[in-house]
Parts: C-alpha cells; structure tokens; sequence
C-alpha cells in the first residue's frame, strides 16, 4: 500500500536526514544553530503526518514539543549564549567538508543495508522511517565526533535525539513516546542550562572541547 | 490504590528527597538521609517474604530481588558513610551549605530511579530510569565545580547521553520486534509478557536490537572501549558518589543488559549474546588491568578496578550456564560490597591526606592504623586472595572456564594476576614503608566499611545455604 500517506510519510524522513547532512558542514555556529532549527521543525511535520496516519492524537504533543521546544526556544537560548560567550563568528573544522560527507554517505549507506534487510517483514512505512531515523541517529554521532566545539556537540547529540524520536513516533503504536520525549527535553535542556550556568566557558576558559585532553592523562 | 511493598520502596526515597530539598541545616538531613536509606532497606528485605503480583509497570523475581536488596542495603551504608564524609567537606569549605542540600535530595533522586529501574516490568519505564539515574550522577560528579570536576561531569553527560540514546534505540527496536506477535500498544513492551512471547519475535530486528542495548547500557556498565567517562567521574566526585557509582550503578545497567539476554534466550532463532559479551568482558578485563600500573591518582585507581571486575562479571554472564552464572552473581555482590568499602576507606584517606596523589600517601597503617588495615583488607579482598568472598567468585569464574574454554581461561587468569600485581605495587607504597604527606586524626565512621568487610569476609568462609539456593534459582532463570 503506497498511498499518498506513505509518500509523505517518505518526504518528510527524507528530508530529516538530508537536513543533518547540511548540519554536517557547517563551520559556523550562528548558520549551525539556524539549521537545527529547521531539522527541528522537519522533525515536528514528520511527527504530526505520523499522528494524523496513525490516527494517535497524542503524537501530537511529541510534534508540538519538537516544534516549541527544539525548534523555537532551544535555538534561541543557543543564540543568546553563543552571543554571550562571544563565539558566535567561531570558524570551526576538524574534518574537511569532503570527508565528512563521504562518512556520512557511508553510514546512511550501512543503515540502509542494515535496517531494511532486518525489517523485510514489518510494513513500509515504519520500514522506511526506521531506515532514516537510524540514519538521522548515526549522522548525529558522526557530527558529535567531528566537532570540537561544546555548543556543536550539543547541537549533534540534539539531532541524535531527533532521529530517536522519528523512530519512536514510526514504530506504530508505541507506548510512552510523548513520555519519552518529554525525559528527553528534560535531558536536553539541562544540557544547555550546564553549558550556560555551570560556564563552561568560565572555567576551560573555551568551549572548545579540545581543551578537556588534560584529562585524558593524568594531572601530575 | 494498594501500597504494596514494590510501591514503597519506590515512594520513600522520593518523599525523602522532596523534604530533604527544603530542609535546611547539614545535621538534620544527614540523618533523614540515613533513615530514608535504612527504611527502603527494611521495605526491600520484605520482598523476599511477601511480592506483589507484576503489574504493567512494576513486577519483582527472583532475579530484580537480590538487586533491589543489594541496592538498597549498600545504599543505606552509603548514607551513613556519607554522613561522616560530608561533615569534613563542610569543615574545610569544599561544600556549602546550599549545596550539601542539593546533594542530599540528589542521593535520594539517585536510589529512587536506580530503584524504580531494578523493578520497572516496562523496558521503557526502566530506560526513563536509567536516564534519571545518569542525570542525577552527572549533577553529583560536578558538584565540587571545580575545573576537573566539570571536566569530568562534561564528559559523563554527554558519553552517558550518547549511550542512554544509543539504548533508546535499541529498546524501540525490541518494541518494533514484539508488535507482530503481542499487539500494539504497552504489552509490547512489558517485559514479562515479552519474555513469554520472545519465540514470535523477529530473530534479525532483535539481533539488531541487542546490538545497540549492548552497545548503550555497555557504556553505563563502563565496559571496555566505552568506559572512558568511568575514571574521571569516579575521580572528581565526592567519594560517596563514586561508591554508589561503582557498588550499584554499574549493576544497574548490567541488570539492564541482562534482562535484555535472557530474551535474546528466548528465541531460538536470535544470535547468542553471550558471545558479545564474553568478548567486551574479556578486553575490559584485560584494557583495566594493564591501565591499573599507570594510576596516580587513588579513586582513579579503584576506577580502574572498577571497570576490571565488570569485565570479569560481563564475562561470566557472557559465559552462561549455571556455575558460570551463580559465579557471576556473587562476584557481583562481592565487588559491590569490597568495592564501596574500599571507597569509604580511600575517602577518609583523602580527607587526611588532604589529597588524591598517591605519590603523597605512605605508611597509612602507622599513622592511621584502623584505616589503613581497612584498606589493606579491602584491596586483599578485591585482588582475590582467599579466604575472601572474591575468591570464591573469580575461582568459579575460572575453573567453570577452564572446563569449556581453556584458551579464554587462559586470557581470564592472566588479565586478574596482572591487575592484582599492580594493585599490590600500589597498596605497598600507600599502606606500609615510610609515612609520608599530612599526618591528621581521622574522623570517620568505621562502622560501614567493616560491615562491608565483614560481609564479604563470611561470604568467603561460609555461604548461608538460604543464599545458595537462592544464587542458583537466579543462575537457572538467567539461562
């Protein structure tokens, strides 16, 4: 059944992971922070088309969530602390556009070859869907290992989470998604509130995380 | 609505920490913090007599029990270790008032969703659990504020975020097996009925699945290359902390991986996990026991340690069967209780040392001899020799290995014989020769270090066959 349901369905996932491949290059954190944003809100249509299709009107609190939360007030606040910090005309690189778009290639290439070989039985959409939200997943962790800066970080491991919860609102019927994305809000803004309160900044005199090796040895 | 005793152990550290979060003054929140622990112990304890019936949510067996008292009773110690510790990190100014509150209802945070994760029957409840569990940590370990403690609380977030994530995936992938068979909606993701069902369940999405819980609650576990986060958070929190990190948190997320085993188990058709994490247990072992030589640092040492006996229990689980698993379960126990002894015992150290370097500690059982021999028994204990309860663990480990995979066994004894060379190199210089760095009087509580010993020494020389049998029931449910 290929209906119009699925081919938006479709769009939408796609489009998700086709937004993380321009987070993934970048190299400013003002640009970064606005591409988020729009990731963010791909991901709430996503989830409301989920809670229309499946006819669960409590998708709809995930989507409003995605939408107020990660698409509206996260990027903000982002905004602000990039201001305050004075990082915002930060250039940052640590892998060349080429290669990280290589990488990413290859791992929507595996997640692809993965997901869709093991859900031959499942239906299409959630198929399909499970096949980009692991995408959406790998791309985020691939853009947390790139970075260096602590602000990029946060901003990977956010559209991480945003490809979790493709997967959770495309799995149909699954209990405890708003729940769950609910801890994970919790999760992302005490992220941000630590990067901002506990002024990291301040103390590493940088946010860049590359700062932090002292700890990879030990203090003498 | 019936409080049954399930419900209880749950809503105890909860109220606690919601009074301990406006209660003010250090003296008074030091003791309900202790009473709240020694509560939910006793609440625990009833478990083994009375258990509710598995609800949607909650559900106790054999297995979640041993945890949840583990859990609870380390936990109550704890309390009280930390009582004597804290009042020395207000003494000399390292905490502030404001912040001891914080950490007092933090501490109850902490056990409730350890608690609620032990006896979660909802594969989604318990993941809430674990997060809630990390975010509490995370809050602990950066308490000090110092550079390296924000150092290290950065680090735990953002690893345990990608390893809670990591396992969030895994568990929508159980979901997406289970729905076929079970039907939409929350049974699909209540555990007991998963388990009854796993035979229906998609072999290849499960495979898939556990490869990402593996990977996800490995992390929590500290396993070998993900454990990266483990030794910083250890290091940099207050020494309370880092007991009930390495004592029950770790176990928490073992228990986490185990329930998701014993339903790999159940399906015929799904890889073996043991395999897996036979392998992550064995390069644990063997990365930790090498890394013990180059410690400098005392509670980064017993990290290390730490990671080195999750290997041996990931190890043993991996393994299966029923000796390979009864071992594992006592060797958890064991270590759990050496483990946070000797934490308490490193704490008071540095509280007199005025420092963590142990290029600055010497001669501990001249100038402070109640702890030194503490420590001295502690590390004899965690290094195996009999007649201590580690002994009796690592020797069924080994020999239940050396009857079905001697070339692994082999690995096993070199991996434990070159971590406890080192650690001996270590309690030399700290324990015996020349006293060295501050000479202070220690004003510790010994009372939990020695029941922890204690425990552990009786565990060595005799097991209470009550505690046997019960062992074995949960090996044979464990597969």
């Amino acid at each position: 059944m290929r209906g119009l349901n699925f081919d938006v369905a479709h769009l939408l996932a796609g489009s998700l992971v086709l937004v993380s491949f321009l987070q993934l290059y970048q190299d400013r954190l003002y640009a970064l922070i606005n591409v988020f944003a729009v990731h963010a809100l791909v991901l709430a249509l996503s989830v409301a088309w989920q809670a229309y299709v499946q006819d669960a009107p409590h998708l709809y609190v995930t989507a409003a969530i995605a939408l107020g939360f990660k698409a509206i007030v996260i990027p903000i606040a982002l905004h602000r602390i990039i201001v305050r910090l004075g990082i915002h005309r930060e250039i940052e690189k640590v892998v060349g556009v080429g290669t990280a778009m290589l990488l990413g290639m290859g791992l929507v290439a595996l997640s692809m070859v993965v997901m869709l070989r093991v859900t031959v039985e499942a239906d299409p959409l959630a198929r399909e869907d499970l096949a980009f939200a692991l995408s959406v997943v790998l791309l985020g962790l691939l853009m947390m290992v790139t970075r260096r800066n602590a602000v990029s970080q946060v901003v990977g491991f956010m559209s991480l989470e945003n490809g979790l919860v493709l997967a959770a609102t495309g799995a149909k019927g699954m209990p405890l998604v708003v729940e769950i994305s609910v801890a994970f809000s919790i999760l992302i803004a005490f992220i941000v509130i630590g990067i901002f309160l506990f002024r990291i900044r301040e103390r590493f005199d940088t946010v860049d995380v590359g700062a932090l090796d002292s700890r990879r040895g030990e203090r003498q | 609505m019936t409080f049954d005793a399930a419900t209880v152990v749950l809503i105890v550290p909860a109220l606690a920490a919601a009074l301990l979060a406006v209660l003010p003054g250090y003296r008074v929140s030091a003791r309900l913090n202790m009473i709240a622990a020694f509560l939910t112990f006793v609440v625990a304890l009833t478990l083994f007599v009375r258990r509710p019936p598995p609800g949607p949510y909650l559900h106790v067996d054999d297995l979640n029990n041993v945890f949840i008292v583990l859990t609870t009773f380390v936990g109550f110690t704890t309390s009280v270790f930390s009582a004597s510790y804290i009042g020395h990190e207000l003494e000399i100014g390292r905490l502030t008032p404001r912040f001891l509150r914080f950490y007092h209802a933090m501490y109850q945070v902490l056990m409730f969703a350890m608690n609620l994760a032990l006896i979660a029957n909802n594969i989604g409840v318990m993941w809430v659990a674990i997060e809630i569990a990390t975010l509490t940590t995370v809050l602990m370990v950066g308490i000090y504020r110092t550079h390296e403690a924000l150092e290290a609380a950065w680090k735990y977030f953002i690893l345990g975020s990608v390893g809670i994530a990591l396992a969030l995936f895994g568990t929508i992938l159980v979901y997406m097996a289970a729905r076929p068979a079970v039907g939409e909606g929350l049974d699909a993701m209540v555990w007991t009925t998963l388990v009854e069902r796993a035979k229906e369940f998609d072999p290849a999405l499960l495979n898939v699945a556990f490869v990402f819980l593996l990977l996800g609650y490995g992390t929590k576990v500290g396993l070998a290359p993900l454990h990266a986060w483990l030794p910083d958070a250890h290091a940099e929190g207050p020494t309370p902390i880092s007991a009930v990190l390495s004592g029950l948190l770790l176990n928490v997320a073992l228990y986490a991986l185990l329930r998701f085993k014993i339903l790999l188990a159940a399906n015929p058709h799904a890889v073996a996990p043991g395999p897996l994490m036979v392998t992550l247990g064995l390069i644990s072992l063997v990365f930790a026991a090498f890394m013990l030589y180059r410690r400098r640092d005392i509670k980064r040492m017993f990290a290390y340690s730490s990671i080195e006996h999750m290997g041996i229990i990931a190890f043993a689980f991996g393994m299966g069967g029923p000796l390979a698993n009864f071992a594992g379960l006592l060797h958890m126990t064991m270590h759990s209780l050496t483990k946070s002894a000797i934490f308490f015992a490193v704490g008071h150290i540095a509280q007199v040392k005025g420092t963590q370097q142990i290029a600055q500690m010497g001669g501990l059982t001249e100038t402070n001899p109640v702890l030194g021999w503490g420590l001295v028994l502690g590390v004899v204990a965690i290094a195996g020799l009999p007649p201590l309860g580690i002994f009796m663990s690592e020797f069924l480990v080994v020999t239940s290995t050396f009857a079905r995979a001697p070339w692994l066994a082999l690995v096993l004894v070199a991996g434990i014989l070159t971590g406890v060379a080192a650690l001996f190199l270590r309690l030399n210089s700290i324990a015996f020769g020349e006293p060295r760095g501050a000479v202070a009087k220690a004003k510790a509580s010994y009372v939990p270090m020695f029941t922890h010993l204690g425990l552990v020494l009786m565990a060595g020389i005799y097991m209470p066959p009550v505690v046997v049998t019960w062992f074995q029931n949960v090996a044979k449910l464990l597969g």
